[in-house]
C-alpha cells in the first residue's frame, strides 16, 4: 500500500505536509531535515527539486532554489542522498519539481529511482494533466508512484471532477491565485471556493497549500480540508541563525500547537 | 509534410502548453476564444486600420541595388524597420491589445529584452488607455536605458526582474508569476512566438502580415510571389515566423534562419539554440533549449539583447528538425560588420538583431538570378550605444 493512502486511512484531519528545497541551506542537509521533520511531527514531507526557472514560486522558494543549485544539488545527488532514507524515515515522501530537469534525467528512469528509494508521489506543476495521461501515466503506475494534481479557485467544477478521477493520494488545493509565499494569510473570499470543493465530495483527500504560514492559517486550512502544506514559511524559518534541528522542531511545534 | 500547428498546440514534436494549473483558465480562455475573435470582420477591420494608419503598413519591399551587386543576387529588404516604434514587434502588440479588449481585460503585462517589445506594448496601451506593466531584466534595463525611458514616457511602469540572471528569460518568468497572481483582469502580451499554446501560433499570425505583403509586393515587382530565399534573424523567432508564414508550405522558397553565435559557438558565450540546445521545456512549451546536463537553463550571450534568449519558438524547432529551414549562426563581430556594411551601401542603420540576418549572406552562395528577401526587422536607433562601444567604423 502506498504510504500516502495509509496515512489518510489513519488520519483524516490536521495532516501537516512540510516542503523544503533539496540542497538548502547546505547541500547535505536533506536527510537531517527529513529526520527532524518526522521527529517533530510532520505527517508528510515534500522535497523540492531545485530548478533555474521556477515560475510557480515566489521569492523565498526561488532563492532557496538558486542557493541549492549553487551548492551543487541535482536529481542525481538527491537520489544518492535518499538511497537509505527508508531505514530512517517512514512518513510519505513527495518530490516536487519542474518538468525539464526530470525529462532530461529521463521520466522512466526517474520513476524507477523514486520507487527504489521509497518516494511515494510527485508534484510537477508544469506538467499538464493531458501530457501526463497521454505520455507518462503507465510509467508512474508501473513504479507505484502517484502524480499529485493542483486545483485553484479558478478551476471549474468540471475540471476538478476530472482531476479527482485521475488523482491518487491527495489533491493539492492552491488556496488563492498566487505564486508560493506571495500571501501570508487566508482571506474570507476563499471560503466560497473551500465550500464549493467540500460540497463536491471528492474521492481523494485534499490538502490546502500557498499562504499557510503559522498556527492560525494552519487551523483555518484544516477546517476546510484534511490538512495543509507549508513551504515558504518553513524555508524562512530554517534560513535563520541557529541549530537546524532545533529550528525545525520549533517551527513544527509552533504550527501544530 | 505541412508546417502547421495541431489542435494540441504542437508543431511536430514541439509546442504544447506546459503551464501550472494556476494559468490553465487563462490559457483555456485564450485558446477557446482567440480564433473566433481574430477572424471576426470587425476585428480584422480594426486590426488592418491600425496597421495601415498607426503602424504605417504596408512596409516597403526595397531592392537593395548596391548590396545586390556585392553579393551577386537580387536582394530585397522587407522594411519592418520603418514600422512605428522601429521594429516588427508592434504588429503583434496591435493584434494582442485588440484581443485583450475583446476579452474584457483591463490591464496588460509584458516582458522585454532589448526593450523593443516593451516599447511596442507601452505604445498600444497608451493608444487604448490601458494600464501597462513591463518586466525587464535588471541587467537589460542598464544596457537599454533609452528604451526604458521611452516606455516610461509612454506611461508604462517598468519593473526590474531581479531573479536569476536578470535578463529576458527572467523577465518572462516574472511576467508569468505576475499573471499567476492576477489571473482574471490581466492579459499577458508575449513578445515572440514562444510560450504555451496558443501564443506561438497567435503571435505568428499577427506577424504573418509580413509574408503576406512580401507575396503581393513581389508579384507586383517580379510577376511572381515566391522568392528563392527568405532570410530572417531568430531570437524567439517572431519576425522570422512572420516572414516565413505564407511560405512554410511553398517548397521552392528556401527559408533561412539566423541565430546569434555571440563570441563563437564553442566559447560558452553564444545564443545559437539549434547548435547548442536540446529538446526541453521552457516558458510553457517544449522546444529546443540551451541547458545543462541536469536540465537547468543556461544563460545565453549575444551582443544583441533581442537575440539573447536560451530557447526558440516551437515552430522553429520544428523547421530545424525537419530541415524545412536552414539555420546559420553569426558572431557579434560578423553582425556588427554587416550592420556597418548595410549602413554604408544602402544608407540604412539596422538593429543589431537584424544585422545578424545580413551577416549570413557571407556564408551563402547565390546564382545571379536568385531573388533574396531579407527581413529587416528593426532600425538601429536603439543600438547606437552598441555601435559606438564596438567602435570599429
Ligand atoms: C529588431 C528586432 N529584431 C528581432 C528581434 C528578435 O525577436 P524575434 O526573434 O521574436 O523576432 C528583436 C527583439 O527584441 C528586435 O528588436
Amino acid at each position: 500500500m502506498n504510504r500516502i493512502d495509509k496515512l489518510f486511512q489513519d488520519k483524516k484531519e490536521r495532516v501537516l505536509n512540510v516542503y523544503f528545497t533539496a540542497g538548502y541551506p547546505q547541500l547535505n542537509d536533506t536527510t537531517t531535515i527529513l529526520e527532524a521533520l518526522e521527529t517533530s511531527g510532520a505527517d508528510l514531507i515534500e522535497i523540492g527539486i531545485p530548478y533555474s526557472d521556477p515560475i510557480a514560486d515566489g521569492p523565498t522558494i526561488q532563492e532557496s532554489n538558486g542557493v541549492a543549485l549553487e551548492n551543487g544539488m541535482s536529481l542525481k545527488v538527491l537520489f544518492s542522498q535518499l538511497k537509505d532514507i527508508r531505514d530512517k524515515v517512514s512518513v510519505p515522501i513527495v518530490l516536487m519539481g519542474y518538468v525539464n530537469p526530470i525529462v532530461q534525467f529521463g521520466m522512466e528512469n526517474f520513476c524507477a529511482k523514486c520507487e527504489e528509494v521509497g518516494v511515494d508521489a510527485v508534484i510537477l506543476p508544469d506538467l499538464p494533466m493531458f501530457e501526463y495521461l497521454e505520455m507518462y501515466k503507465p510509467m508512474f503506475e508501473k513504479h507505484g508512484l502517484y502524480n499529485i494534481f493542483l486545483i485553484t479557485p479558478q478551476t471549474s467544477d468540471a475540471r476538478i471532477k476530472q482531476v479527482d478521477e485521475n488523482s491518487n493520494g491527495f489533491i493539492y488545493m492552491v488556496s488563492s491565485a498566487s505564486t508560493t509565499g506571495a500571501k501570508t494569510s487566508i482571506s474570507l473570499d476563499q471560503s466560497d471556493y473551500f465550500a464549493r470543493v467540500k460540497n463536491m465530495n471528492l474521492k481523494n483527500p485534499t490538502l490546502i497549500g500557498f499562504g499557510i504560514s503559522n498556527a492560525e492559517t494552519f487551523d483555518k486550512a484544516c477546517e476546510n480540508a484534511n490538512g495543509a502544506i507549508i513551504g515558504s514559511a518553513f524555508i524562512k524559518a530554517i534560513s535563520e541563525e541557529g541549530n537546524l534541528e532545533e529550528k525545525i522542531s520549533g517551527f513544527v511545534k509552533s504550527v501544530k500547537q | 509534410m505541412k508546417v502547421q500547428v495541431d489542435e494540441r498546440g504542437y508543431y511536430g514534436n514541439f509546442g504544447g502548453a506546459f503551464i501550472p494549473e494556476m494559468l490553465y483558465p487563462n490559457i483555456e480562455e485564450l485558446r477557446e476564444n482567440y480564433e473566433q475573435i481574430v477572424q471576426a470582420p470587425d476585428f480584422q477591420k480594426q486590426f488592418n486600420h491600425l496597421l495601415r494608419d498607426f503602424v504605417g503598413r504596408p512596409t516597403p519591399l526595397y531592392l537593395a541595388e548596391r548590396l545586390s551587386e556585392k553579393y551577386g543576387a537580387e536582394i530585397y529588404l522587407k522594411r519592418e524597420d520603418l514600422c512605428h516604434t522601429g521594429a516588427h514587434k508592434v504588429n503583434n502588440t496591435v493584434g494582442q491589445i485588440l484581443l485583450a479588449q475583446k476579452l474584457g481585460k483591463q490591464k496588460i503585462i509584458a516582458e522585454t529584452g532589448a526593450g523593443q517589445h516593451g516599447v511596442a506594448t507601452a505604445t498600444v496601451c497608451a493608444l487604448m488607455g490601458i494600464e501597462c506593466i513591463v518586466y525587464m531584466g535588471k541587467v537589460d534595463m542598464a544596457r537599454q536605458k533609452p528604451n526604458v525611458e521611452r516606455m516610461r514616457i509612454l506611461g508604462a511602469e517598468v519593473r526590474p526582474a531581479k531573479s536569476g540572471s536578470k535578463t529576458l528569460k527572467d523577465a518572462t518568468n516574472e511576467a508569468m508569476r505576475h499573471w499567476i497572481n492576477n489571473p482574471t483582469d490581466t492579459h499577458y502580451i508575449i513578445g515572440s512566438v514562444v510560450g504555451p499554446h496558443p501564443y506561438p501560433e497567435m503571435v505568428a499570425r499577427f506577424q504573418s502580415v509580413i509574408s503576406k505583403e512580401i507575396k503581393a509586393q513581389l508579384l507586383e515587382k517580379k510577376g511572381k510571389q515566391n522568392p528563392d530565399y527568405v532570410i530572417a534573424c531568430v531570437g524567439g523567432g517572431s519576425n522570422a515566423a512572420g516572414a516565413f508564414y505564407h511560405y512554410y508550405n511553398e517548397e521552392d522558397v528556401r527559408l533561412i534562419a539566423v541565430e546569434a553565435a555571440g563570441l563563437g559557438n564553442q566559447t560558452g558565450h553564444s545564443a545559437a539554440t539549434t547548435v547548442l540546445g536540446k529538446p526541453g521545456v521552457l516558458h510553457g512549451s517544449k522546444t529546443l533549449l540551451m541547458q545543462t546536463e541536469d536540465g537547468q537553463v543556461i544563460e545565453p550571450y549575444s551582443i544583441s539583447a533581442g537575440l539573447d534568449y536560451p530557447g526558440i519558438g516551437p515552430v522553429h524547432a520544428h523547421l530545424f528538425e525537419t530541415g524545412r529551414a536552414k539555420f546559420y549562426s553569426v558572431t557579434d563581430e560578423e553582425a556588427m560588420k554587416a550592420g556597418i556594411l548595410l549602413s554604408r551601401t544602402e544608407g540604412i542603420i539596422p538593429a543589431v538583431e537584424s544585422a545578424h540576418a545580413f551577416a549570413a549572406l557571407n556564408q551563402m552562395t547565390f546564382n545571379p538570378s536568385d531573388v533574396v528577401v531579407i527581413n529587416l526587422s528593426g532600425r538601429g536607433d536603439k543600438d547606437l550605444e552598441t555601435y559606438i562601444k564596438w567602435g570599429k567604423y
